[in-house]
C-alpha cells in the first residue's frame, strides 16, 4: 500500500519535488500527489517510470471517483527487483510513443483521449497486457476500493443480507 | 466412523471423484451396505473454512492444474489455461453450485428424435425413458431439499430478482419464479435456512444450500461403509489380461503413488477428467484408451450454450445482496423451431462481486466504455443464459502432450467451436434477456460472453447402441463391464436445465444397478 508521510508538509514536498504531469510530483526515491495527499516510495524504478505507471493504470482503467493512490497500490508491485528492468523499458517504449506524436513524454500528454491513443497503438505488446491483466486484480480486488462502487462484500460476519436489506429494491 | 480399507482389498467399489455424481453414489451405495473407497484429487474444506472473497475463494477451492484450449469460442482467447471453472475439493463442484436444480422436459431425453438431423451435430436419444426418472427425480429432489418441490417454500426474492420479475412479466412471460433450489427455505432437519448472504458460489457458509460435501460425504461415512481419501489424486486404472479394471494407480496427499485394488470402478471427475483418465489409462490391450472401442472418449463435449445480460438503471439494485442465483424464467425452455434453433434456454439471475465483474463483464476490455459500466455497479441488475448446446464430435477433450501436469501426465486440452445453433440460440436469449431489462428502465445492457465452464458434460455419452457412445443406460462402459462413468460426462445431449439434479438422479438410478447387479453375482 502506498505510504502517506504526515510529517512532510505539502510546501515541504513541492520544494524538494518535480513536476510529472499534472497529478504527480517526483523526488528522489518517491512519487507524490500534486496535492501532497499521498506519497509513495520507490525502490527499484525510477520515480518518473513509477508516476508514467500509475497515469497509465488510471488510462486503462479510468474511474473518477477513484483516487490516485488506490492506482498506485495497483501498481506497487512492480517496484521490484525482478520487475524493473521490463517495467523501465515497457515506459520508455510509451515516452517513445509519445515522443512520436510530439510530446516530451506520455505523462506530458495533456488529453486521456490523446494517451489512450498512444496506448492503443501498443495494446498488443505484452507488456500493456501484463499491465491490464494485473489491473483486474490489482486494482478492483482491493477492499478499500469497494466502497467507492457501493460495493459492500461478504455480509456473513452480520448474519446475511437477509435482515441487511437483500429485498430493499423500492423502485419496482 | 470412516471405515479405513485395505489397499489391497479387492472386494471394494472404488469412487473416483465426490461431486454430485460420485459423491451422491459413494453414500447410496454405503447405505446399501456396500464397501467403497472414494478418491479425492482436493482437500476436504467445510463451511467454516470457506471464504466470502471472490478471488480467495477461487484460490482455495478451483481445479487449476495444467489444462489448454482450441477452439473459436471465446473462451480460448480469454481464459486460455481454465476452460471450465470447476471445484477441487471433496464435495466437487457442489461446493461451488448456485444451487439451480431442475428436472429435464421429456423431449430433452429424445433430442434425435424431437430436433431430427441438424447438420453437424451428433445428436442421439437418451437410452432412458422420461417415466423411468420420475421417481429419481423425486429422490434427488427430496436429498437436496429443493424449494418448489415436496411441499417446501420457495425463497424470497431478493433486490436483483424484484427487478427481473418486473421485466419478465411486463415482457409478457408467465413461468417467472424464485427458482428450485437446493437451497433450504426453512430450516430442515437440524440444517440452517438460507441467509441471504451471497457469496454462493464460494461455499455456503451456513450450509443452507445442499453440497455432497458436508451432506452425502458424511453420512456415507456415518454408515462406516465409506472411506473418503481426499488429495488422493488418480493417475491411471489398470485391468487384467481379461479386461475387466482391477484396480487404480493415485498420488497421494504426500506425492506417494499408491495402488487401490477394485472391485468395481466409478469414475465420476467431471466431463475433463473422466475422458482424460479413461485416454491416460491406455495400455495395449486398449490401445486407444479404456472403453474406447466407439472412439467417442473424450468426444460430444457439451458446455451449455451460456453468456449473461447485465444491466444497468438509473437507480440502485445491489444485486450481490442476496442468493446468487434467486430466480428464473422458463417460458424460452421450450422447443420451438420457429425461433431460429432447435431447444431452448433458461434465464435465470446471477449476481457477480465487483472483483468478478470486472474480470468477467468483457474479459480483456478496457478505457470508458468499460469503465463505466463498473460505475455503474451498485445499479445493476443481471442474469445467466442457459440452454442446450449440440453435441458435436469435433468437441472433445483429448490429451496434449506437450503440456505436462504436475504428475507428468499429458493435461487435457479443451476443444470447443459454437454450432450455429448454438450461435442463433444466444443471440436470441441477449434479445430477450435485454428486452427484460429495458422493460423496466434499463439505460444500458451488456450482452456478456460465457464465462470459463461450469456445466461439463457428454464426454462419456450414454447410448443404446455401443457404437454411438461410451456407456449404456446405467452408466456402465459398453466395453468393460466393473467399470462405470458416474458424472455428467454420461449425458447424451445436454438439455436446457442445470444439470446437477439430473447428475444427482442418475447417480441414485446407478446405485440401484450395482447394489442389484452385485447381489445377483453379476458384478
Amino acid at each position: 500500500m502506498t505510504n502517506t508521510n504526515a510529517t512532510l508538509t505539502r510546501r515541504q514536498l513541492l520544494s524538494r519535488s518535480a513536476a510529472a504531469g499534472a497529478a504527480f510530483v517526483v523526488g528522489t526515491g518517491y512519487v507524490a500527489s500534486t496535492s501532497a495527499a499521498w506519497a509513495m516510495e520507490v525502490q527499484h524504478l525510477q520515480p518518473t517510470t513509477m508516476a508514467t505507471l500509475i497515469q497509465m493504470a488510471r488510462d486503462i482503467y479510468p474511474h473518477d471517483h477513484v483516487a490516485d493512490e488506490f492506482y498506485a497500490a495497483a501498481v506497487k508491485g512492480y517496484d521490484s527487483e525482478e520487475n524493473a528492468e521490463t517495467v523501465e523499458a515497457g515506459i520508455a517504449a510509451l515516452n517513445a510513443a509519445a515522443e512520436g506524436k510530439g510530446y516530451a513524454s506520455y505523462i506530458d500528454v495533456g488529453w486521456e483521449r490523446d494517451r489512450v491513443d498512444i496506448l492503443r497503438s501498443m495494446e498488443n505488446s505484452a507488456f500493456f497486457q501484463a499491465v491490464r491483466g494485473g489491473l483486474v486484480t490489482g486494482l478492483y480486488n482491493q477492499k478499500a476500493v469497494w466502497p467507492l462502487f457501493g460495493y459492500e462484500g461478504e455480509s456473513y460476519s452480520q448474519g446475511g443480507y437477509l435482515n441487511h436489506g437483500f429485498d430493499d429494491i423500492n423502485w419496482v | 466412523m470412516s471405515a479405513p480399507f485395505d489397499l489391497n482389498d479387492d472386494s471394494v467399489v472404488v469412487i473416483i471423484g465426490t461431486g454430485a455424481g460420485g459423491g451422491v453414489l459413494a453414500n447410496e451405495l454405503a447405505q446399501k451396505g456396500v464397501s467403497v473407497v472414494a478418491l479425492e484429487a482436493g482437500g476436504r474444506y467445510l463451511p467454516e473454512d470457506y471464504v466470502n472473497d471472490e478471488w480467495e475463494s477461487f484460490g482455495q477451492l478451483a481445479w487449476l492444474d495444467a489444462r489448454t484450449t482450441s477452439g473459436d469460442w471465446r473462451v480460448a482467447k480469454d481464459f486460455s489455461g481454465l476452460p471450465a471453472w470447476i471445484v477441487k475439493a471433496v464435495g466437487g463442484t457442489t461446493t461451488h453450485w448456485a444451487g439451480a436444480s431442475l428436472r429435464f422436459q421429456d423431449h430433452e431425453w429424445k433430442a434425435r428424435t424431437t430436433y431430427g438431423d441438424v447438420q453437424g451435430a451428433n445428436l442421439l436419444d437418451w437410452p432412458i425413458d422420461p417415466r423411468e426418472m420420475d421417481d429419481y427425480y423425486t429422490k434427488a429432489e427430496d436429498k437436496l431439499g429443493v424449494t418448489r418441490t415436496g411441499g417446501r417454500e420457495g425463497l424470497p426474492g431478493c433486490n436483483n430478482y424484484k427487478v427481473f420479475e418486473a421485466g419478465a412479466k411486463a415482457l409478457g412471460y408467465k413461468d417467472v419464479h424464485t427458482g428450485r433450489m437446493a437451497i433450504n427455505s426453512a430450516e430442515r432437519d437440524g440444517e440452517q435456512a438460507c441467509q441471504q448472504t451471497g457469496f454462493c458460489f464460494q461455499g455456503c457458509k451456513w450450509g443452507a444450500k445442499w453440497s455432497a460435501a458436508y451432506r452425502d460425504i458424511p453420512a456415507g461415512e456415518a454408515t462406516g461403509n465409506l472411506e473418503v481419501r481426499s488429495r488422493a489424486h488418480v493417475l491411471k486404472i489398470e485391468h487384467d489380461e481379461g479386461g475387466k479394471v482391477t484396480g487404480v494407480l493415485y498420488a497421494d496427499a504426500d506425492g506417494n503413488q499408491q495402488m487401490q485394488k477394485a472391485r468395481i470402478i466409478c469414475v465420476a471427475g467431471n466431463s475433463i477428467e473422466s475422458p482424460r483418465l479413461l485416454l491416460n489409462s491406455e495400455s495395449s490391450m486398449y490401445p486407444d484408451g479404456l472403453a474406447n472401442s466407439s472412439g467417442q472418449v473424450g468426444r460430444n463435449y457439451m458446455r451449455h450454450m451460456t453468456g449473461s445480460v447485465y444491466a444497468i438503471f438509473d437507480k440502485p439494485v445491489k444485486m450481490w445482496r442476496g442468493t446468487t442465483m434467486a430466480g428464473i424464467i422458463q417460458d424460452e425452455a421450450r422447443h420451438d423451431p420457429s425461433r431460429g434453433f432447435v431447444g431452448g434456454y433458461e434465464l435465470e439471475t446471477l449476481a457477480l462481486g465487483l472483483p468478478f465483474m470486472a474480470a468477467f463483464l468483457d474479459p480483456g476490455a478496457w478505457g470508458r466504455e468499460f469503465t463505466t459500466a463498473l460505475d455503474g455497479y451498485e445499479n445493476m441488475a443481471g442474469m445467466w443464459i442457459v440452454g442446450e448446446d449440440m453435441p458435436q464430435e469435433t468437441n472433445r477433450i483429448t490429451l496434449n502432450h506437450d503440456v505436462k501436469d504436475q504428475y507428468g501426465l499429458p493435461a487435457p486440452n479443451v476443444h470447443f467451436d459454437d454450432h450455429p445453433n448454438d450461435i442463433a440460440m444466444r443471440n436470441h436469449a441477449y434479445k430477450q434477456g435485454a428486452a427484460v431489462y429495458e422493460a423496466v428502465g434499463a439505460t444500458r445492457v451488456f450482452p456478456t460472453p460465457p464465462y470459463p465452464s461450469t456445466h461439463n458434460l457428454g464426454t462419456n455419452r450414454m447410448s443404446e447402441n455401443p457404437r454411438d457412445g461410451v456407456v449404456n443406460s446405467h452408466g456402465q462402459t459398453h466395453d468393460i463391464a466393473n467399470l462405470f462413468i458416474s458424472d455428467g460426462s454420461q449425458f447424451t445431449t445436454g438439455a436446457a436445465e442445470n444439470p446437477t439434479l439430473t447428475i444427482v438422479a442418475l447417480a441414485i438410478r446407478q446405485a440401484d444397478h450395482i447394489a442389484a447387479e452385485m447381489g445377483r453375482g453379476n458384478l
